[in-house]
């Protein structure tokens, strides 16, 4: 029996689909973004993956995913600030309760 | 020919990121959420060693397991009791969710299914395939300037992180 690509594919894919759920169903701020957090790591996993199996001479992919991963620290850091903020103002982090703007 | 320690290893850390993930974004408490989460970017830290890319794996490891995970509880715990009740986290448009997330999942699986070129090297023979990275190695892509290196990304990441945190703190401090 061998490991081949589609091996590592399936779970990604499962991992998408989850985090696509989650993106659409979910009310609460945070659960979104860990949704979010899901579907970016099926893409990285996607990109190492290929690399591996279709180049293995280039080391391309892993330089992409650890620049994805970078970004995503970045992109969650400020997030949850706004996050926080949003809790400040209105004291919870449902989105059915956000509709109002300042003015 | 794949070794049976390496088969072992896939199923069961397939299992439990499918498991998780599937909790992760169906469970009702928002502190268990993220705990789910972080068994979903361990498992992917697993795959990351079994594919050969150490170094990946231990930046996941220590980005997203350690710091984004930390994030993620902390803004739990400023926003959530962490009492029974007022933890839970509702669902709405359950049927939207389904059909986006069914549909894109069998396409893209349909896709997986009839691209013969997926089934065609073993995870033994692509190791052998490709030398194995070392240090010198990911050191000369980041700080390189020729071609297949990456110095120019690498310093407009820095100023990434010095704006994400100027601008986190910026966005969070109290007037």
């Amino acid at each position: 029996m061998d490991l081949s690509m589609l091996w590592y594919l399936v779970p990604s894919v499962v991992m998408l689909a989850c985090g696509i759920y989650g993106f659409v169903t979910r009310k609460n701020l945070i659960a979104i973004l860990i949704s979010l957090e899901l579907m970016l790591n099926s893409a990285d996993l996607n990109f190492i993956v290929f690399n591996r199996f279709l180049f293995p001479g280039s080391m391309d992919g892993m330089v992409f995913t650890l620049f994805a991963i970078a970004i995503a620290a970045a992109e969650t850091a400020i997030a949850i600030a706004l996050i926080i903020n949003i809790y400040r103002a209105i004291g919870n982090t449902d989105i059915t309760e956000i509709n109002k703007m300042k003015f | 020919m794949d070794s049976v320690g390496n088969i072992i290893v896939y199923f069961v850390v397939a299992i439990v990121m499918v498991v998780f993930s599937f909790k992760a974004v169906t469970t009702g408490k928002i502190l268990r959420a993220a705990t789910y989460l972080l068994f979903v970017l361990l498992g992917t830290a697993v795959f990351y060693f079994q594919l050969g890319y150490q170094f990946l794996g231990a930046v996941q490891i220590a980005v997203y397991a350690g710091g984004i995970m930390v994030l993620f509880v902390f803004a739990i715990l400023l926003t959530h009791r962490p009492d029974d009740s007022s933890g839970r986290i509702g669902s709405h448009r359950r049927q939207i969710g389904l059909t986006l997330s069914g549909v894109s999942a069998v396409l893209l699986l349909l896709a997986l299914f009839y691209m013969p070129v997926l089934n065609g090297v073993s995870l033994a023979e692509s190791l052998q395939a490709g030398n194995e990275i070392t240090m010198h190695e990911i050191g000369e892509v980041f700080t390189g300037s020729g071609r297949f290196q990456y110095l120019l990304p690498f310093e407009a990441i820095s100023v990434l992180l010095l704006a994400c945190i100027i601008g986190g703190v910026t966005v969070a401090r109290k007037n």
